[in-house]
C-alpha cells in the first residue's frame, strides 16, 4: 500500500473539517485529525477539488487551520468475529465497559479501543480442509460462541475462489492467530483469522439467494402477531410521537421476540433506557435458552449527547453485526430506536456541507438512504444452497409534532413492510401497547385465520364509527344493537389489543397462546348476546372484560388457567340469546 | 503575549470575522471597543478567517478594534466558593463581590459513559403532593415545565429549591425579568437556601449570546458537585428563550432552518445539555427541572416537540396548578413502589376519581340532574383541588397520602373506592 495520505485543516465548522490534500483520497475514507497526542476520527463525506470535507466524530473544540490530517485508505469498518455478543458498543464500535476502565466517568475524546478482545482464547474445529475451493462466507471452521456455534468464514471481502492451503487443527486458538491459509487463482496467499473487518455502509452479501419472507416471527405482542405481524427478515416501524411507548414496546419486542440474535441500536435517543438494558438484561432470563437476555445480544449506543456524526455511523455499524451473525445461519432482529435521530444527524451534515435542501431541510438523498437501510433486512439463502439466515428490520421514528406526513415517516413507509403507528389518543387514554388498531397495516401473515381477523377489524371499525355518533346523538339516541357492537370492540381493545408489558405474564403471549385467547375473543365477538338494556349490556361486558383480563394474568394451561375459562365460559352463556 | 487583531473584516448580527491564524476552534477572544470588552468565542474558521460570536452583541464594534485571543475555550471555576454566588452568563459576578478563578474547567464537556450511569432509584421529596403522591420526581431525572407565559412556573421553581431535599442547587436563567431574578434571589435568601445555590443569571436586558451559555455553565458547576457526590438540582428557566437564542445565531450563521424557523440540531443542541442528568455510579447525581413556555400552548412547536423527546416526561402547568392529565414523571414507577405500601393505590384511585369529577362537571354544565353520585363526586373534586393541587403545600409525602385517605373518606364509601380490602383494612380512616 502506498504511503498514506496527509492533508491540512482548512476549515472547521461545528464537526464538518475541510482538509487540504495533494494526490488523492477516497470517498467515506477515514481520516484522523492530529490534535497533540489525540488522533480524531473522522470521515470524507464530499470532495472539491483539492480539498476534502471530513466529518469528524468527536468535538472539534481546539482544532487549527492547519492542523495535521493523516488519511488512512479504508472506508470506516467494524470488526468481525467470536465475541460480539454481549458487547456494548458505541457508534463505532469502542467497548464502552472497557472505555469507562480506561477513561472513568465520561467519555475520551480520540480514545478509541479494539471491539473484540484479542487476546481472547477460541476452541476452534476446521471445517475446511487443505484443497477445498472457498469463496468469501463460506466456512473454515467453528467456535463455540455462548449458545452458538460461531462459524469462521473466508472474509467477506476476499475477492473471488481461493485455494485452502492449510487449516489449523482442533484446539484453543488466540483470536488473531491463522486459522487458515488460502491462496487464490493469481496465486496471491493469504492469511485467515477470527477477525475481519468489513465496511459499514456496504452491505454484505456474501449469500446464494435473497428469499421471500413469509414465515411471522412471533414477538409475543398480541396486537403485533395477531393484527401487524412482521415477517422473519421483514422490516416494520414504529412512528409515534413522544411519550407513546415506542421505546417499552422496541424493548418489550427485544425480550420477547423469537430469535436468536437481538441487535440493538439505541440510536440519539436517552442514556437512561439503554441503563435499563445494560444493568437488566445480564439478570434476566431468556426462557428459550435458559441463558441471560444479554447473551444474545449486542447492543449499538450512541445516546443523543454523544456525538453526532457517530449517530449517524451507528445504524451502520449496527446492521453490519446483524448481517455477520445472519452469515451464521441465524435469524437475527434489528432494533434502531430512533431512525429519525439519525436522519436528523444526516441533516445537521448536509446542512453545514449547504447542500440544498428538501423538506423540512432534510437532504434531498434521505428517501434513498432510508430505503438502503431497510433493503439490509432480508432472509437470505446462504451459499451452502440449504442453509438460511435472516435480519429483520424495525425502527422507532419520532416525527416532528407527532405528524406522520413528515419526511422521515413518509420515506420509511415506503419501504417498510409493516406499520405500526402509535397514537398519541392511545397513549394519553393509557392503552399501550398504543399501535393505532385502524391506522396500521402489515403486509406479512397474521397467526391468525383470516376471516376471523377481517371479523375483528370491522368490529373495531363499526365500533368506532358508532362511538364517533354517540358523541353526536349521545347514548340515548343510539340503538341497542349499535351499542353492542361498540362494547364488543372496546372488550377486543382492552382483553386483547392491550397488553400489560409490565406483568411478568401478560408481558409475552406466545403463539398458542394468541391463537386459543383469540379464537374464544371472537366466539365473544360474534355472539348473539341478549340485553333487555344499554345498562345490563355495559354491566355485562364490564365484567367479562374483568374476568378476561384476569386469565391473561394466569400462565397458559395452567389449572388456573382452565378454571378460569371455565368462568368466562359461563359469564358468556348467561347472555347467550335462545341458549 | 497573545496576539492582537485589528482587522474585524464582516460584521453581522452577533457575529464578527477576522483575519487570524493559529486560532483553535471554540477558544475565546477579548473584543475591545468603544462599549468596552466583551468576550467572544470562535464558532467557526475557514481559511485564515475566523468567525467569532460576541457575548455583548456587535453594537457599537468598529472594524478596527481590537480582538485578543485568549487561548482557552470557555471556563468556569468549580469550587466551593461558588455556593451563595450570583453570576453572569458569561460567569462574572452579579452580586458584586469578586471574581473567582479557582479550579477553572471548560464547560461543555465530554457526555457520561452509559456504562458508569446507575438505573435512578431514589425520589427526591418536594413536599408537594401533586409531584411527590402523583408525579414522584426522582434523582438524575429531566423534567420540563410546560407552561404558558404568565403561568406561576418561577415561584414553582422557587418553592421546589427551597423545598427539595437536595446538597445543592444551581439555577440558570435565561431571559429572565430582572423582579423575577431579585424574586428568586430573596426567595432563596429568605429561607436559606442561598447558600446551597449557585445562580447564573442572564436578564432579558443582557446580551443574546450570554443566554446560551447559561446552561452550560450551570450544568458544568453541577457536574462538578456531582462528582464529589453531592445531588445536585440543576433550575432551568426559560429554555425557550434559549432555543430562540440558538435561533437567532443559525440565522444570522445563514444556517438553513429545518422547522419554524428553527436550526436542524435544535434537538442534539437541548439533549446534549438535558442528558447531563445523571445519576453516577459511586458519585452523586444531577436532577433538572426546566422551565419550557410553549409559544401559542402548542405543544407540537419545536420547542416543547424536542425537549418532550428528550425528557423523561413532563409537567404541564395550568391555572396555576400542575395538570394531573398529560403530566407524567415516567421515572416514578422506579420509587414509588417502595416509598408506602398505599402510595400507588393513592395515586391511581385518586386520579381516577379526580376523572370522573370532570366527567360530571361537563354533565353538570350541560343541565343534566345530578345523582347521588354525581354530588359525591363533586364534593371530592373541589376537596381534591383545594387541599392537594394547591402548589403552595409543603407537606411529607406520608401526611399527604393520609391526606388523600381522608378525602377519600370524606367523600365516598370505602366499597365504593375500587381498593383492595387488605390495603383498607390498613389505611381507611376510622369514624368515631
Ligand atoms: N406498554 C406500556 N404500558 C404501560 N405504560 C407504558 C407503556 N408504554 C409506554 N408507557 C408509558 O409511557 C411512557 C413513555 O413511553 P416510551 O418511553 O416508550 O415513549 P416513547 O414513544 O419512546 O417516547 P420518546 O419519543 O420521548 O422516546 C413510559 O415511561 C410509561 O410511563
Ligand atoms: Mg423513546
Amino acid at each position: 500500500m502506498p504511503e498514506n495520505q496527509t492533508g491540512r485543516i482548512k476549515g472547521v465548522n461545528g464537526n464538518l473539517v475541510t482538509v487540504e490534500f495533494d494526490t488523492a483520497v477516497m470517498q467515506n475514507e477515514v481520516a484522523y485529525v492530529e490534535i497533540g497526542d489525540q488522533k480524531l476520527k473522522g470521515e470524507v463525506i464530499r470532495v472539491r477539488g483539492n480539498r476534502a470535507d471530513l466529518q469528524i466524530y468527536e468535538s472539534t473544540a481546539g482544532l487549527k487551520i492547519d492542523d495535521t490530517v493523516k488519511f488512512t485508505g479504508e472506508m470506516l469498518s467494524v470488526a468481525l468475529g467470536p465475541g460480539l455478543l454481549t458487547k456494548v458498543y458505541d457508534g463505532l464500535q469502542n467497548p464502552l465497559n472497557l472505555l469507562a476502565e480506561k477513561a472513568g466517568f465520561f467519555l475520551k475524546r480520540g480514545l478509541y479501543l479494539d471491539a473484540l478482545d484479542m487476546e481472547s482464547v477460541w476452541d476452534f474445529t476446521p471445517i475446511a480442509k487443505p484443497g477445498d475451493k472457498l469463496v468469501a462466507g463460506d466456512r473454515i471452521g467453528s467456535v463455540p460462541e455462548g449458545i452458538f456455534t460461531h462459524y469462521i468464514m473466508l472474509p467477506f471481502r476476499f475477492a473471488g475462489s481461493w485455494e485452502v492451503v492449510s487449516v489449523a487443527p482442533a484446539g484453543p486458538r488466540k483470536i488473531t492467530d491463522t486459522v487458515a491459509h488460502v491462496r487464490s487463482a493469481d496465486g496471491e496467499e493469504r492469511d485467515v483469522t477470527m477477525v475481519q473487518y468489513w465496511p459499514v455502509k456496504l452491505p454484505i452479501s456474501c449469500y446464494k439467494e435473497k428469499l421471500l419472507p413469509t414465515k411471522t416471527l412471533i414477538t409475543q405482542q398480541r396486537t403485533i402477531d395477531t393484527f401487524f405481524p412482521v415477517a422473519t427478515g421483514g422490516t416494520f416501524c414504529t412512528p409515534g410521537p413522544f411519550g407513546a411507548g415506542k421505546t417499552v414496546l422496541q424493548h418489550s419486542i427485544s425480550r420477547y421476540a423469537e430469535t436468536d440474535v437481538v441487535v440493538i441500536a439505541a440510536c440519539g435517543e436517552r442514556a437512561g433506557e439503554v441503563v435499563e438494558i445494560l444493568r437488566e438484561y445480564p439478570t434476566l432470563e431468556d426462557p428459550r435458552t435458559g441463558k441471560t437476555l444479554m447473551d444474545r445480544s449486542v447492543i449499538i449506543c450512541n445516546t443523543s449527547s454523544m456525538p453526532v456524526a457517530a449517530r449517524e455511523a451507528s445504524v451502520y455499524t449496527a446492521v453490519t453485526i446483524a448481517e455477520y451473525y445472519r452469515q451464521q445461519g441465524l435469524n437475527v432482529l434489528l432494533l434502531a430506536d430512533s431512525t429519525s435521530r439519525w436522519a436528523q444527524a444526516l441533516r445537521e451534515m448536509s446542512g453545514r456541507l449547504e447542500e440544498i435542501p428538501g423538506e423540512e431541510a432534510f437532504p434531498a438523498y434521505l428517501e434513498s438512504l432510508i430505503a438502503g437501510f431497510y433493503e439490509r433486512a432480508g432472509l437470505v439463502l446462504l451459499n451452502d444452497g440449504k442453509t438460511t439466515g435472516s435480519v429483520t428490520i424495525g425502527g422507532s421514528v419520532s416525527p416532528a409534532g407527532g405528524n406522520f406526513e413528515e419526511p422521515v415517516t413518509q420515506a420509511t413507509l415506503k419501504v417498510v413492510g409493516a406499520f405500526l403507528g402509535l397514537s398519541r389518543e392511545r397513549s394519553d387514554a393509557r392503552r399501550f401497547p398504543s399501535i393505532h388498531p385502524l391506522d396500521s397495516w402489515s403486509h406479512y401473515h397474521s397467526i391468525v385465520p383470516a376471516e376471523d381477523l377481517a371479523f375483528a377489524r370491522a368490529t373495531l371499525r363499526r365500533g368506532q364509527e358508532v362511538n364517533q355518533m354517540m358523541k353526536v346523538v349521545g347514548e340515548e339516541g343510539t340503538n341497542t344493537d349499535d351499542f353492542v357492537t361498540y362494547l364488543k370492540s372496546e372488550f377486543l381493545d382492552f382483553v386483547y389489543l392491550q397488553q400489560n408489558t409490565f406483568d411478568a405474564v401478560d408481558a409475552a403471549s406466545d403463539d398458542k397462546r394468541q391463537k386459543y385467547v383469540f379464537a374464544k375473543v371472537i366466539g365473544v365477538l360474534k355472539a348473539n348476546f341478549k340485553f333487555d338494556d344499554k345498562d345490563q349490556a355495559r354491566r355485562f361486558f364490564q365484567e367479562l372484560q374483568l374476568t378476561f383480563i384476569d386469565w391473561n394474568y394466569i400462565v397458559f394451561g395452567s389449572d388456573k388457567f382452565k378454571h378460569q375459562e371455565e368462568v368466562i365460559d359461563a359469564k358468556i352463556k348467561e347472555r347467550i340469546a335462545n341458549a | 503575549m497573545r496576539k492582537v487583531y485589528h482587522k474585524i473584516i464582516q460584521i453581522a448580527g452577533n457575529v464578527i470575522t477576522v483575519e487570524a491564524d493559529g486560532v483553535a476552534n471554540n477558544d475565546l477572544a477579548e473584543v475591545t471597543s468603544v462599549r468596552g470588552t466583551s468576550l467572544a468565542q470562535v464558532i467557526r474558521l475557514l481559511d485564515n478567517k475566523v468567525f467569532l460570536q460576541v457575548f455583548n452583541g456587535t453594537r457599537g464594534i468598529n472594524t478596527g478594534d481590537e480582538v485578543r485571543f485568549l487561548g482557552h475555550p470557555m471556563r468556569v471555576s468549580a469550587s466551593d466558593a461558588l455556593l451563595g454566588r450570583i453570576f453572569t452568563g458569561a460567569g462574572v459576578p452579579r452580586d458584586g463581590r469578586p471574581e473567582i478563578h479557582d479550579n477553572m474547567i471548560e464547560i461543555g464537556g465530554p457526555s457520561v459513559n452509559p456504562a458508569k450511569r446507575i438505573i435512578p432509584r431514589k425520589m427526591i421529596r418536594t413536599g408537594i403532593p401533586m409531584i411527590d403522591v402523583f408525579n414522584t420526581l426522582v434523582e438524575s431525572q429531566k423534567l420540563p415545565i410546560f407552561s404558558i407565559a404568565g403561568e406561576p412556573y418561577n415561584e414553582l421553581l422557587a418553592r421546589i429549591a427551597m423545598q427539595a431535599e437536595v446538597d445543592v442547587i444551581v439555577l440558570g436563567g435565561m431571559g429572565l425579568k430582572y423582579d423575577d431574578y431579585l424574586t428568586f434571589r430573596n426567595t432563596l435568601d429568605e429561607h436559606g437556601a442561598l447558600s446551597r445555590s449557585v445562580m447564573f443569571v442572564h436578564t432579558a436586558a443582557d446580551p443574546t449570546v450570554e443566554c446560551l451559555l447559561v446552561p452550560d455553565m450551570s450544568l458544568a458547576v453541577a457536574e462538578s458537585f456531582a462528582l464529589e457526590g453531592k445531588r445536585v438540582l440543576v433550575l432551568l428557566t426559560d429554555m425557550t428563550n434559549f432555543a430562540d437564542a440558538m435561533k437567532e445565531i443559525a440565522i444570522t450563521m445563514e444556517q438553513v432552518p429545518s422547522n419554524r424557523g428553527y436550526p436542524g440540531d435544535l434537538y442534539s443542541q437541548l439533549a446534549s445539555r438535558y442528558e447531563k442528568a445523571v445519576d453516577f455510579d459511586g458519585a452523586g447525581s444531577i436532577t433538572i427541572l426546566a422551565v419550557t413556555t410553549m409559544p401559542g400552548d402548542d405543544v407540537t412547536h419545536p420547542i416543547p416537540d424536542n425537549t418532550g423527546y428528550i425528557t423523561e416526561g413532563q409537567f404541564y402547568l395550568r391555572g396555576g396548578r400542575i395538570e394531573p392529565f398529560g403530566s407524567l414523571s415516567r421515572l416514578k414507577q422506579n420509587v414509588n413502589g417502595k416509598t408506602r405500601a398505599d402510595h400507588r393505590t393513592v395515586m391511581d384511585t385518586m386520579i381516577r376519581f379526580y376523572a370522573d369529577y370532570k366527567e360530571t362537571l361537563e354533565k353538570q354544565s350541560m343541565g343534566f340532574q345530578m345523582s347521588n353520585w354525581d354530588n359525591k363526586l363533586l364534593k371530592y373534586g373541589k376537596l381534591f383541588e383545594k387541599n392537594m393541587m394547591d402548589l403552595s403545600l409543603n407537606i411529607q409525602l406520608e401526611d399527604a397520602l393520609d391526606l388523600g385517605w381522608k378525602i377519600l373518606a370524606d367523600c365516598f364509601d370505602a366499597a365504593e373506592t375500587g381498593i383492595k380490602t387488605s390495603l383498607l383494612e390498613q389505611f381507611w380512616p376510622k369514624k368515631d
